[in-house]
C-alpha cells in the first residue's frame, strides 16, 4: 500500500528541539494516567506521533490522492445559499473525521490530540500532496487555535469540542475593498441591546470554506472608525443563521475548495476577545498560523510534483532509453528534490520555533512563567515570527517551480489533462498568492534582514558541529552568510528607503538560500543518506542564486531608481 | 437494546500484489515478499459490525483469530478501527488446519466467548479462497448463515430478526433471518472506516502473550497491569476445550493433490434448487471432477 509518510517527514520528529516541545505540549506528561491515548513519556510521545503520520499517509495516499481528479473535476457548487462540496470531498471528510484527524492540536480535556504543530504540519503537507484543494477544507481547523487562544473559557468548552468531532472553520477577512489591506474592512457589527449579542452586516469575498460550521469574522465594530483599531473579531455559528453563500468563484486551481462570496443579513454573532484587538492582535495571530499552513501545503505540493516527474521520467522512453538518464531531465530532478529537501527543512524548523513559544504562551495561561522561561519565550517567538515569513514565500515559490519543471518533465503530455501535474501546476499557482503575497512575505521579513536577525541566527547555526563529510558544505553555507552581511551593508550605504524596497526581494531571496544552506547541510550531517545529495545540489544552487541577487544589489544605485517606475 | 458481535478475521498473505518474487525457488510462499495483511473482506464485515454497533450503543464487537501468535496484528488492526476486544487462537496442535478443522476451531471458541446475536465474516480469504470457513461454522453451532451479504438493510434485538441485502448472480436479493446467525460479507460491501489517531494511541501496545518477547513482557508488564485491555486474550487448543482428533493437521482430511494455474474464461454460475435431486446431481458431477472426494 503507498503511504506519504517517507523517511523525510519521519526525520522531522527526530530533531533535538521536539524534546523540549514535548515536554512542553505535554507538561511533563501530566495527562498520562488520565487519558488512555496520552503518552508516558517522550518516546511514547515520538512514537505516537510516528503511528498516526503513518495512518494521516496511509489516508492520504489511498484515499484522499485517489480521489483528487474527481474532486478537481467536479468541484463544489452553490445551491440556495449553500454550499454542496464536490461528492469525494464528502468522502474525504468522512475519512479525516473517523481517523480522528480534527483538532490535532488541541488539548485532551476537548477532545484533542495535543499534537505540537510539528506533526501536525506533517499530516498538512501530506494531505496537500494527495490533493492541496482538500488540505485547504481540512486545515482549516486551525482557525481554532485562535479561538482556543483568545476566547472565554465558555466559548472554548462550546466549540473546540466541535471541531475535535469535525466542525469545519473559516476565517472570514478578505472583502471586496479589502484584501492585502485588511484595515479598510467594513463589515458592520453592531451590538443588539435587546437580544445581548452582536449582529454582522454587509458582505465578505473569497472565503475559502465560506460555507463552513463555524466563522472567524473580522468586522468594524466601532462604528466611525476607519482604520484597523476599529476592527474586532466574531464568532458566527452556521446553526444559527444569517449567513448565505452567494456565489462561488471560478478558480484556476485548487478546485475543491470553495472560495465564496458571503452575505451576513443581521446575522447573529458573538464577540472573541476584546474589543479593538480583531486586526492587531488576533488576526494577526491567524495569519501567521494560516501562513505557516500554506509552507507546509507548498511543500505538500512540491512533493506531488517531484513524484509525477520521477515516476514520468523513469517509465517514458526516448531515443532507446528512460528520459531520466539525459542530463537535461536528471538535472531538473535534482533541483527539485534539492529545493523540496531544504524547503522542508525550513518549514519543520519554523514549525519547531512555533510550537515553543506556544506551548510556553499556553502555560503562562495557567501559571506565571519563570524568567527563564519568559526568556525562552521570547526568543523562540521571534525567531518563529522571523521565520514564518521566509518559510511561506520561499516554499510557495518552489511550488510553482517545481510544478512547472514538473509539467516540463512530461513533455506535451504534461500540457493534456490526462496527467496530475497540470492540477499541481494550476493548485501551486495560489500558494504565492494568498494569505500574504511573497511580495507582503518580503515586506514581513526585510526588517529581520535589516537588524540583523536573520544574521544572528545563522552566526549561531555555524557554532553547530558537523561531520567532517559535511565540513565543506558548511563553510561553503557559511560563505554564503557574510555575503548577506556585506549585501545588507551595501544597501545600508546607499541610505534610500526607495532603493531598499526595491533591494527587499533580493535580500530576502540571499537570506533564504543563506538558511536553507545551513539546515540541509545540518540535516545532512545528522542523516547523510538522506541528505547528503541533496544538500551538495542544493549548495550549488544556492550559490548561483545569491550570487545572481548579490550582482544585482551591486549594480543597483538610486539614479536608477527612476528607470524601474512605470508611468 | 445492544448487542454482542462476533467478527472472525484472518491473517494472510498479501495476494492482491503479487510480484515475480512471490514464491521461493523451493515453491513456498516468499512472506517477505507478500506482507500479512488484514483479509480484506474481513474488514467488509468488520465495518458491518461497526455500523451496527452505531446503530445500538453499547453493543460489544469481539474479534476473533486463528494463526501464528503474530495474527494479534488483526487484532490490533479491528480494535484502531473500533472494536471492542480481541481473541487470539494459537496453538502447535492446531497448525496445518484445512477449513473443517479451522471451522471446529473457530466454532469451539465462540462457544467458549459465549453471548452472542450475530456472527460476521468475510465471504472467503485471499489465500485460500474457498469461502467455506463461515458456512461450516454456521453448521457446527446449528446456525442460520446468510453469505454473500453487501449490506445490513435493518436489525430488530426486539424481534430477533435482519434484514440482508446480498449480491448474487446478476442482482441483488433482500433476506429476512432470524438471530443469531452467521453472516458472510462479500467484497462488494461498504469498505472498512479507516484506523482512529486515538484508539491507534490507545491500543498501540495491545499484544498477546505469544508474541511479546521476553523484553516486551518486562517493559509492558506494570503497563498491563493498569491497563487490562492491552492483553489480548490468548487461547490455546486446551483452553477451547477442542477434541485433538478434530484440530490441526488430524482434523484436515484435505489432500492437495496438485496446483494448477487457471484463468476463468467466463463468469457464469448455476442456480440449484434444494430439491434432493438437484444436490445428488451435484454431488456427482463434483465427485467425478474430483473437486470433491
Amino acid at each position: 500500500m503507498a503511504n506519504y509518510y517517507s523517511e523525510e517527514i519521519k526525520f522531522q520528529l527526530d530533531h533535538p528541539l521536539m524534546k523540549r516541545i514535548v515536554e512542553l505540549k505535554e507538561r511533563n506528561y501530566a495527562d498520562k494516567d488520565q487519558y488512555d491515548y496520552a503518552p508516558q513519556n517522550y518516546e511514547d510521545a515520538i512514537d505516537s506521533y510516528d503511528r498516526v503520520l503513518d495512518l494521516a499517509g496511509d489516508i492520504s495516499a489511498n484515499t484522499i490522492a485517489a480521489n483528487a481528479e474527481d474532486v478537481d473535476a467536479e468541484g463544489p457548487h452553490c445551491e440556495n445559499g449553500r454550499v454542496r462540496y464536490a461528492s469525494k470531498t464528502y468522502e474525504n471528510l468522512d475519512t479525516t473525521t473517523k481517523a480522528g484527524l480534527n483538532g490535532v492540536t488541541m488539548p485532551r480535556r476537548y477532545g484533542g490530540l495535543n499534537f505540537p504543530c510539528t506533526p501536525y504540519t506533517a499530516i498538512n503537507e501530506m494531505i496537500a500532496t494527495a490533493d492541496a484543494g482538500f488540505e485547504n477544507i481540512w486545515s482549516l481547523q486551525d482557525c481554532i487555535e485562535t479561538l482556543y487562544e483568545f476566547g472565554s473559557e465558555d466559548q472554548r468548552q462550546r466549540f473546540v469540542p466541535r471541531v475535535c468531532k469535525g466542525a469545519t472553520m473559516s476565517m472570514d477577512l478578505t472583502e471586496p475593498d479589502a484584501g492585502s489591506d485588511l484595515q479598510s474592512v467594513m463589515l458592520k457589527a453592531t451590538y443588539d441591546e435587546k437580544e445581548d449579542c452582536w449582529r454582522l452586516n454587509g458582505c465578505k469575498r473569497f472565503i475559502t470554506n465560506g460555507d463552513s460550521d463555524i466563522h472567524l469574522v473580522l468586522a468594524r465594530s466601532e462604528e466611525g472608525t476607519k482604520d484597523g483599531r476599529g476592527l474586532s473579531m466574531f464568532i458566527y455559528d452556521k446553526n444559527q443563521g444569517g449567513v448565505d453563500v452567494r456565489r462561488i468563484e471560478n478558480k484556476l486551481g485548487i478546485h475543491g475548495s470553495p472560495t465564496c462570496e458571503l452575505v451576513y443579513k443581521n446575522a447573529k454573532a458573538e464577540l472573541c476577545g476584546d474589543r479593538k484587538l480583531g486586526l492587531i492582535k488576533y488576526v494577526m495571530a491567524l495569519m501567521n498560523g494560516a501562513r505557516l499552513g500554506i509552507a507546509a501545503q507548498s511543500v505538500g505540493i512540491s512533493q506531488a510534483a517531484y513524484n509525477e516527474a520521477l515516476a514520468y521520467a523513469k517509465d517514458r522512453k526516448q531515443f532507446g532509453q528512460a528520459i531520466i538518464n539525459f542530463p537535461a531531465v536528471y538535472e531538473m530532478l535534482a533541483t527539485m528534490k534539492a529545493k523540496l529537501d531544504a524547503g522542508r527543512s525550513l518549514l519543520y524548523m519554523t514549525a519547531r520555533y512555533v510550537d515553543i513559544y506556544k506551548c510556553l504562551e499556553d502555560i503562562a495561561r495557567e501559571r506565571k512563567l519563570t524568567p527563564e522561561e519568559r526568556q525562552e519565550l521570547k526568543k523562540y517567538s521571534r525567531m518563529a515570527d522571523a521565520f514564518t515569513p521566509l518559510a511561506k514565500g520561499t516554499n510557495s515559490e518552489y511550488a510553482n517551480q517545481n510544478s512547472y519543471d514538473s509539467i516540463q518533465i512530461h513533455g506535451g503530455s504534461g500540457y493534456m489533462l490526462e496527467y496530475a501535474c497540470q492540477r499541481l501546476y494550476r493548485d501551486a499557482r495560489i500558494t504565492s498568492i494568498y494569505e500574504g503575497t511573497t511580495q507582503l512575505q518580503v515586506v514581513a521579513a526585510i526588517r529581520y534582514i535589516t537588524n540583523g536577525t536573520y544574521l544572528n541566527i545563522l552566526r549561531e547555526f555555524e557554532n553547530e558541529s558537523v561531520s567532517a563529510e559535511v565540513q565543506p558544505l558548511f563553510d561553503r553555507a557559511k560563505a554564503l552568510a557574510d555575503k548577506l552581511e556585506a549585501c545588507m551593508a551595501t544597501v545600508k550605504e546607499a541610505q534610500s528607503q526607495e532603493l531598499q524596497d526595491l533591494a527587499s526581494r533580493h535580500l530576502y531571496d540571499i537570506t533564504a538560500n543563506a538558511m536553507m544552506a545551513h539546515l540541509i547541510t545540518l540535516d545532512a550531517s545528522r542523516a547523510p543518506q538522506l541528505f547528503g545529495r541533496s544538500a551538495e545540489v542544493f549548495l550549488n544552487l544556492a550559490e548561483a542564486e545569491v550570487a545572481k541577487n548579490e550582482k544585482f544589489i551591486s549594480s543597483l544605485s538610486v539614479e536608477q531608481i527612476a528607470n524601474y517606475r512605470q508611468a | 437494546m445492544s448487542l454482542n458481535i462476533v467478527v472472525l478475521a484472518k491473517q494472510v498473505p498479501d495476494t492482491r500484489n503479487v510480484g515475480p518474487d512471490a514464491m521461493t525457488p523451493e515453491g513456498t510462499i516468499n512472506r517477505a515478499a507478500l506482507p500479512a495483511v488484514f483479509n480484506p473482506e474481513d474488514l467488509n464485515a468488520l465495518e458491518q459490525a461497526l455500523r451496527l454497533k452505531e446503530q445500538f450503543p453499547g453493543s460489544k464487537i469481539s474479534v476473533l483469530t486463528m494463526g501464528l501468535p503474530k495474527s494479534a496484528e488483526v487484532i490490533r488492526e479491528a480494535l484502531y478501527r473500533g472494536a471492542d476486544e480481541g481473541y487470539v487462537v494459537t496453538d502447535r496442535p492446531l497448525g496445518g488446519a484445512d477449513t473443517l478443522a479451522t471451522s471446529y476451531t473457530l466454532s469451539q471458541a465462540i462457544k467458549k466467548i459465549g453471548k452472542f446475536d450475530i456472527i460476521l465474516g468475510g465471504r472467503q480469504a485471499i489465500d485460500g479462497d474457498t469461502a467455506q470457513v463461515g458456512p461450516q461454522i454456521a453448521e457446527k453451532l446449528g446456525l442460520t448463515q446468510v453469505t454473500y451479504a453487501e449490506e445490513i438493510i435493518s436489525l430488530s434485538p426486539e424481534d430477533k430478526k435482519i434484514v440482508i441485502k446480498r449480491h448474487i448472480d446478476g442482482g441483488v436479493e433482500t433476506v429476512e433471518a432470524p438471530l443469531p446467525l452467521v453472516v458472510t460479507v462479500n467484497g462488494s460491501a461498504a469498505p472498512c472506516r479507516p484506523r482512529n489517531a486515538k484508539r491507534l494511541m490507545k491500543y498501540k501496545n495491545a499484544t498477546a502473550k505469544a508474541e511479546r518477547t521476553p523484553e516486551q513482557n518486562e517493559t509492558l508488564a506494570s503497563l498491563i497491569e493498569t491497563k487490562p485491555y492491552l492483553d489480548i486474550t490468548q487461547w490455546g487448543a486446551a483452553d477451547i476445550e477442542a477434541d485433538p482428533n478434530q484440530i490441526g493437521k488430524a482434523g484436515s482430511p484435505t489432500n492437495v493433490k496438485a496446483i494448477k494455474n487457471i484463468v476463468f474464461k467466463a463468469k457464469e454460475s448455476r442456480t440449484l434448487t434444494s430439491s434432493d435431486e438437484d444436490i445428488d446431481n451435484l454431488i456427482v458431477e463434483l465427485l467425478n471432477e474430483k473437486i470433491i472426494g
